[in-house]
Parts: structure tokens; C-alpha cells; sequence
């Protein structure tokens, strides 16, 4: 419109400038004229002035004809481009501009394009760039959390909130160990990505330490590190070696987090101090003893002593020599019990040593090993690597020099120790040989070893001997060997059973710090969520009904963590309906014998810690909790929120809002549903899905979130 | 005047011993079985030493040596302990509770005497 007008103006312009013209031109013209020469002026304007008028509206036409050519080729297209470059400004638009107008403006537009196509170039260039080098930093994450997941060391990083951003499966492990519910949480209330470390160490405990190490780092220190030892509240002794975590800058002294290295030393000092008290205990009733002895016998040098007096001293000495010798029986019997080697042993079920050891003499020579009878549930403590080595050398050694074709390998536990036995048949050897062999640096065919057997059995404070069995003549090797202690078992059995590499990090957590903002006003991205779902009995926890089975999983950082999650059967000390088994899968006997209800909960409790709960239906299940609350003493006061609710208010429309139904909405996988851990999986995934949509409504806060969850129609409804 | 020595001591087998000893070297000798004992003899007796055994029951050496030390009457009582405790920290403390002189089991009887006999002299 505007360039209409001014159009208008252009084409008007020449008229007007002509009328100017000729009244101006008249007027002067008219004023130096006589009256006769005016009259002849009228007379002639009168007959020919149309042809003036017409000579006029000519000019007129041609001048507004050029000018308007001329406008249409500078002004309108210079504006029109103009605002095509602003849009580009603007915005990130890449289509070209429409070069229109007079050749210079052309060339305008062609200029601006090809700057177009730079910066389009640019950019993406530099998104390449960034995806490039974010690409880099998340492999070396990935790169660093596998290291450390490897690690035997446990290793817990921390930011300064003492949230734990990276930990791995050792600690993970150590953590177990100091849960008072391990079977339950197993450590998850404790250690998880996000959680707070001050649920294991006190806090002042930790700040003492990080201080240490502030003053050091402003001294300069080359390594500040703190150590510190702490009892946990399940008893257990910790070593934690501390070290800081600094700004990416080489000489940037600020701290941005800690790493904890930890060692549970509750068992080397429970080992070590009682073998110290024995031996304390030892000296000091020796020390006694022979106090008496020595007296007595410097006494008896007495020529002059009666014979009465003689006789006491002298039982006095057989007195003190009697407990002398049971004292000794009695520290040689502790200490073989408690006698370790100093070498570095590592778990290993006895069932995989020997099926190892099977494959390296089935890899000698003219040699094959049968497996006898094998104790699977054995764990040993070996060094397998010298173990492996001393079973093969033997067993060459008798294909060798007594052409032994096949040899039997058995395994079985004899109280504190477990016998690994090589067997043949067929000739025997005498006492020297097998001395001879037990001595000589250790052969198998060209490969020979600085070690001999004696010395591999040395490292596992073990014995090695060789027994006939006439009956059956045959004869075998017998290695005494150490068991793995109960609690290593568990430990290394965890070891084995897992397999992919879980998401034990996350840096991002680095940034967050601890929010003071009341929880209502926390961003619903940023919050920590426990989700979770019960399997219960029936519907009415007023008239009875029990959960069976409670699983739950969680939100840190805005990603699902499903490692970190809790699962756990509930004995309800009722009957299960068997109309409801077909909704849970839940049948009795997999109850018997589960915690109850009393125990499970409070475990529950510590993993829900800090979080706000997120269930399906969360009124119904808050019911079960709640009416728990008196016998278990444990009180789930955290904020809820409801996905159902949620997803009612996101989409009113939708008649059914059921998990299900939800799910197949946003595309979420359902994967072991009717398990509870299955359905907070899957609640958790709804939800996540959840949030941008609730953001779109402006819903971005917590507070927010749950206003709008009791606004919605659904909130109505009892349960 | 004969020096009466007190013999603190739970163990009979060491106890023959030292009386035999102590007799032999010409003192008047008595005998306390625990702490409490040993306590109730010293008032009674006011011996001029005690062999003093840390490990009694009732009361150990150590409380033994602090009480004789805090009780004006007593102060001047002698005290060589005599235990089985060996370690530098139990000398220590056994010096520090106010025994005079500490001997670690086993010991040389002619090493007593000599020390009995010296710790004596130096109070006459």
C-alpha cells in the first residue's frame, strides 16, 4: 500500500510540477503585460489554449511514464530487496533473493546471496564443529566411566554438593555391604548417580577433608589429597582417599568436585588386630611363664635347700612348662587357621579353574584330562595363572617319563580348605621323584618356568602331595588349596553375573549445584523422581489387601536410570486372591519366605530419599503406603505426581488414560509389563514424554505441575 | 632392723619363688593374692617394699602404685613393679603411676636381689 502510494505520488508529481509551471509562468507573464496585450493574450488563450492544456497533459503523460519506469527500477526494488535481506537477518531463511530492478540493484542481489550462502556455510561448518567435538567429549566420557567400571578400586566422584556424578560397579559393591537392607536395596538407597554422599559419610567429615585439600591446593601442593577413616552406620570400616577434582584450566586452583577412592578395611582390621592381640596376649603369658620358670630353676642352684622346699620348685617348673606347651598348641592352632599369604590372590569359582586347567593339558602332546567329580559350588582363592602352569608341568612330567596318556581332574571341599587333585592310573612313583618334581623349576615340554610346584604352593599357604589309591590303582597329585571367604564369593559372583556396562555417570551433574529454591519451584527437568508401582492383593488396602511386590526406578538429571533401580516381593502375610494372579503373575510360593511389608518399606523409604515420587495412579498406590505409615514407622511425605493426571491434562480429549493406552500414544516400548519394576519403567518413560508437553502449556515447574494435576477432572475421583 | 618386703602377686608359681628369695636375703616377708589385698597389707604392715605385679584381680598394680602415691602415710612406701607387661608404653606408665623401678619377666633372681637390696640401701 505504502509503495502504491507513493506510486501515486510520482505519477501526480510531473502534473503538478506543469500546473506550477503554468501559473507561476501565466502569472508573471499576465503581470508585465499592458491592458491591450492582455486582452489579445485572452483572446488567443480563449481560441488555442486546448492546445496548451493538451500539450501539457502530454508532458505530463511522458514525464509520469518515465518516472514511474525509474521507480519501478530503483525505488520499489530497492525496498523490496531490502526487506528480503532483512528477513535473512533476521532468521536463519537460506533461500536466495529474487534480484528484480535496475542492473547495479541486480548485482546487489546477487551480492547478498552469495554472502547468503557463506554464512549458510558457516554454519554449518560450525555445527559440524560442535556435534564433532561434543561427539569426542562423549566418547572420552564413555571411555573414562568404562576404565572406571573395570576398576577393582572403588571410586565415587562427587560434585561440591557432594552429589555423586560418576561411580563404579566396586563401589557399587562396597556400597551393598554397608546398606542395613542389602538384600533389599541392595546399596541403591545409598549410592546412585545424583544421590547425596552424606548418606554414608558425615557431612563434617567430608567438609574437614575437602578443606584440607583447599588449603593445600592454595599452597600450591602438587598432590592434595586427603585421607580419611570412618565407621558407617552398619558398622563397617572405610578408608576413603580423597582427591580433588579442579577447573579444566591447568593452574586453576578452584574445585569443582571430589573423587573418593574407597577400601572397606573393616576385615584386614578385624585380621590384623586379632592376630595382634593374639600375639600380644601370647608374649605377655610367656614372658610369665617364664618368669616363674627362671626363678625357680635359679632357685633350685641352692645347695642348701631342703628337699621338701626342692619338691615345690620343682613342681613349679612341671607346672610351667605344661602351660607353656599348651599355650604354644594352642596360638600354632589359631594362627595356621589364620595364616594368609602375602601373595595377591584372586576368587575364582573352582569349576572354572578346572575347566581351564582341562584345556591346557588337552593342549600337551598326546595328553587328554577328564573331569571326575567337581564340586561346582566351590570358590577358591588362587593365583590360577601359576596354579594353571604347575597342573600342566605335572601332568607333562608324567606323559614324559611315565607315559601317562589321560589324567582326571578332581575338585572337593575339606573344611576350611578345598583339595585339587590331578589323577592317573597306572604307575606309581616313589617318594623322591615326587620330591624332585615338587623342587625343580616347573617344565611343560620346551617352556619352562623360574617356578617350581613348591613355590606355587607356597603362595597359597597351601600343601601338595601325592596318595595311592590301591583299590583302584591309581595314584594322584593332591594341592591343598585356601577358600574364598563368604562375603568375596558374594562379591566376585556379582562380578561375573554383570554383564553389559551400566551408565554409572553422569558429568552433566558437574553444573548442578544445590538448588535453595523451595522443591515447588524447581524446574520439573531438573528434579530427581523416584517412579515407581505396586503389585498388590486386591484394591482395598482398607480391607486388607497387601502389596506383594513394589519396584521402582529413577530420574536424575532428566535420564532415565534404570540400573539404579529397586525391586523386591513382599510376603503379605495373606492369601493371594487367585483371580488377581493373572494381573500380576504373582503366585504364592514366590512370596514365601520374602521380607515383609515392615522391612521392605523403610528399605523403599531411604531409596525414595530426596526425590519426588512419580507413580500411574499414584492416589491408589499412595493409599497402600500410607496406611503402612503407623506400623512401619516410615512416612512417604514427598511431593507425588500422577501420570495419569498428567496426561489428562495434556490430553483432555483422549477418553482412556490408561499406562497402556499412554504408552502407545508416545510410542514407549512396553517391555515386562505387570512386573512392578516393568511398570515403573514404563511409567518413567511416560512421563519423560510428559514434560515437554507440559512445558508447551507453560507448565515448567514442580508447584506448577501439581496445581495442574488437582485442577484436572480426574482428581475428583476417590479411589 | 630387718626390712619388711610385701609380695603382691596373683601367681603361686612366682610367688614360691620371690618368698623363697626375698627370705633368703633376709627380709621379713608377706604375701597379698590381689590388688585389694595388697593394699590392706601395706597399711597393716607398712612394709619398707612391695613387688608389685601389674595383672591382680580386684585391683591392678597400676591403681595399686597411685593409691599407695596418693596416701601421705604411704608415699614413702618402695615399689618395684614386676610384670609379665613388657611393651615400652606399660614401663611408662608404670614409672609414671610412681613405681620406683620396673622389671619385665623374665628376669635374673640375682638381678632382683641386687635391685631389692639397692633400692633399700638408697632409703636407709
Amino acid at each position: 500500500m505504502k509503495g502504491d502510494k507513493r506510486l501515486l505520488l510520482v505519477l501526480l508529481a510531473p502534473g503538478a510540477f506543469l500546473a506550477l509551471f503554468a501559473l507561476a509562468g501565466g502569472a508573471l507573464l499576465w503581470s508585465t503585460l499592458e491592458a491591450p496585450q492582455r486582452e489579445t493574450l485572452a483572446g488567443l488563450l480563449n481560441e488555442r489554449g486546448a492546445l496548451l492544456v493538451m500539450a501539457a497533459l502530454g508532458t505530463w503523460g511522458l514525464a509520469a511514464w518515465l518516472l514511474s519506469g525509474l521507480y519501478r527500477q530503483y525505488a520499489s526494488a530497492a525496498a523490496k530487496l531490502l526487506e528480503q535481506a532483512r528477513v535473512r537477518l533476521d532468521s536463519d531463511l537460506q533461500h536466495e533473493i529474487t534480484p528484480d530492478g535496475a542492473a547495479s540493484l541486480r548485482h546487489l542481489a546477487a551480492t547478498v546471496n552469495q554472502l547468503l550462502h557463506q554464512r549458510t556455510e558457516l554454519r554449518e561448518q560450525m555445527a559440524q564443529k560442535v556435534a564433532e567435538a561434543s561427539r569426542h567429549i562423549d566418547e572420552e566420557r564413555a571411555r573414562l566411566a568404562a576404565l572406571m567400571s573395570e576398576l577393582t578400586q572403588s571410586v565415587v566422584v562427587c560434585n561440591l554438593d557432594g552429589r555423586i556424578l560418576l561411580y563404579n560397579q566396586r563401589a557399587q559393591l562396597q556400597f551393598r555391604a554397608l546398606s542395613s537392607a542389602p538384600a533389599l536395596a541392595g546399596g541403591a538407597e545409598l549410592i546412585g548417580l545424583g544421590r547425596s554422599i552424606y548418606s554414608v559419610f558425615e557431612r563434617k567429615l567430608v567438609r574437614h577433608a575437602l578443606e584440607n585439600i583447599q588449603q593445600r591446593l592454595q599452597r600450591g601442593a602438587a598432590q592434595p589429597a586427603a585421607q580419611f577413616v570412618t565407621t558407617t552406620a552398619a558398622g563397617q570400616l572405610l578408608r576413603a582417599m580423597m582427591s580433588p577434582v579442579r577447573g579444566g584450566e591447568a593452574d586453576d586452583p578452584s574445585l569443582h568436585g571430589f573423587v573418593l577412592m574407597l577400601d572397606n578395611i573393616t576385615r584386614d582390621y578385624e585380621e590384623e588386630s586379632a592376630r595382634d592381640q593374639a600375639l600380644h596376649a601370647f608374649t605377655e603369658a610367656a614372658r610369665a611363664s617364664l618368669g616363674n620358670l627362671r626363678a625357680a630353676v635359679e632357685m633350685l642352684d641352692d645347695p642348701d635347700m631342703e628337699a621338701a622346699v626342692r619338691e615345690r620348685f620343682q613342681a613349679v617348673i612341671s607346672d610351667e612348662v605344661q602351660l607353656m606347651s599348651h599355650r604354644i598348641q594352642e596360638l600354632a592352632a589359631q594362627s595356621t587357621q589364620d595364616m594368609r599369604t602375602r601373595w595377591p590372590l584372586e576368587d575364582m569359582l573352582g569349576a572354572d579353574l578346572v575347566a581351564a586347567a582341562q584345556r591346557r593339558i588337552d593342549a600337551l602332546p598326546g595328553l587328554r584330562a577328564s573331569t571326575g567329580e567337581i564340586d561346582e559350588t566351590l570358590w577358591l582363592k588362587v593365583d590360577s595363572f601359576a596354579l594353571l602352569g604347575a597342573l600342566a608341568s605335572l601332568a607333562w612330567r608324567l606323559g614324559d617319563e611315565y607315559e601317562v596318556k589321560v589324567v582326571e581332574l578332581r575338585l572337593h571341599s575339606a573344611g576350611q580348605r578345598a583339595h585339587l587333585d590331578l589323577v592317573w592310573a597306572g604307575p606309581s612313583m616313589n617318594t623322591e621323584t615326587v620330591v624332585n618334581w615338587e623342587a625343580e623349576p616347573m617344565k611343560t615340554g620346551a617352556e619352562t618356568s623360574p617356578l617350581s610346584v613348591r613355590d606355587v604352593v607356597q603362595r597359597h599357604g597351601g600343601e601338595f602331595w601325592f596318595e595311592r589309591e590301591r583299590a583302584r590303582h591309581r595314584t594322584f597329585f593332591r594341592f591343598l588349596l585356601p577358600l574364598a571367604s563368604a562375603q568375596e564369593q558374594l562379591d566376585t559372583a556379582t562380578f561375573v553375573r554383570s554383564d553389559s556396562r551400566p551408565e554409572y555417570y553422569d558429568f552433566d551433574l558437574f553444573q548442578a549445584t544445590e538448588s535453595s529454591r523451595a522443591l515447588d519451584d524447581q524446574p520439573l527437568h531438573e528434579l530427581t523422581y523416584t517412579v515407581f508401582d505396586t503389585e498388590t492383593t486386591g484394591l482395598n488396602p482398607s480391607e486388607g489387601d497387601e502389596i506383594i511386590q513394589i519396584g521402582a526406578t529413577r530420574i536424575v538429571g532428566g535420564k532415565l536410570r534404570r540400573r539404579e533401580s529397586f525391586e523386591q516381593l513382599v510376603d503379605p502375610q495373606r492369601g493371594i486372591p487367585a483371580a488377581s494372579i493373572p494381573i500380576h503373575g504373582i503366585q504364592p510360593e514366590m512370596v514365601a519366605g520374602q521380607p515383609t511389608i515392615d522391612i521392605v518399606l523403610p528399605a523403599f523409604h531411604k531409596f525414595c530419599a530426596d526425590t519426588v515420587l512419580v507413580a500411574h495412579n499414584a492416589a491408589f498406590d499412595m493409599r497402600f503406603l500410607q496406611l503402612k505409615e503407623e506400623r512401619t514407622g516410615v512416612k512417604f511425605d514427598q511431593p507425588v505426581l500422577d501420570t495419569l493426571l498428567l496426561s489428562a491434562a495434556v490430553h483432555p480429549s483422549q477418553d482412556s488414560h490408561r499406562l497402556e493406552a499412554i504408552a502407545e500414544r508416545f510410542d514407549v516400548t512396553v517391555m515386562g509389563r505387570h512386573t512392578a519394576l516393568g511398570d515403573a519403567m514404563v511409567t518413567a518413560e511416560v512421563f519423560m514424554k510428559l514434560i515437554p508437553l507440559l512445558q508447551a502449556q507453560g507448565v515448567h515447574t514442580l508447584g506448577q505441575a501439581r496445581e495442574l494435576a488437582q485442577k484436572t477432572y480426574f482428581a475428583r475421583l476417590k479411589y | 632392723m630387718t626390712h619388711r618386703v610385701l609380695i603382691a602377686d596373683d601367681e603361686p608359681n612366682i610367688v614360691i619363688s620371690l618368698e623363697y628369695l626375698m627370705k633368703r636375703a633376709g627380709y621379713e616377708v608377706s604375701v597379698a593374692r590381689d590388688g585389694q589385698e595388697a593394699i590392706d597389707a601395706i597399711r597393716r604392715e607398712r612394709p619398707q617394699l612391695v613387688l608389685l605385679d601389674v595383672m591382680m584381680p580386684k585391683k591392678s598394680g597400676f591403681e595399686v602404685c597411685q593409691e599407695l602415691r596418693a596416701d601421705e602415710a604411704l608415699k614413702g612406701t618402695l615399689v618395684l613393679m614386676l610384670t609379665a607387661k613388657g611393651r615400652d608404653t606399660d614401663i611408662d606408665k608404670g614409672l609414671g603411676v610412681g613405681a620406683d623401678a620396673y622389671m619385665t619377666k623374665p628376669f635374673a633372681t640375682k638381678d632382683l636381689v641386687a635391685k631389692v637390696a639397692e633400692m633399700l640401701g638408697a632409703a636407709k
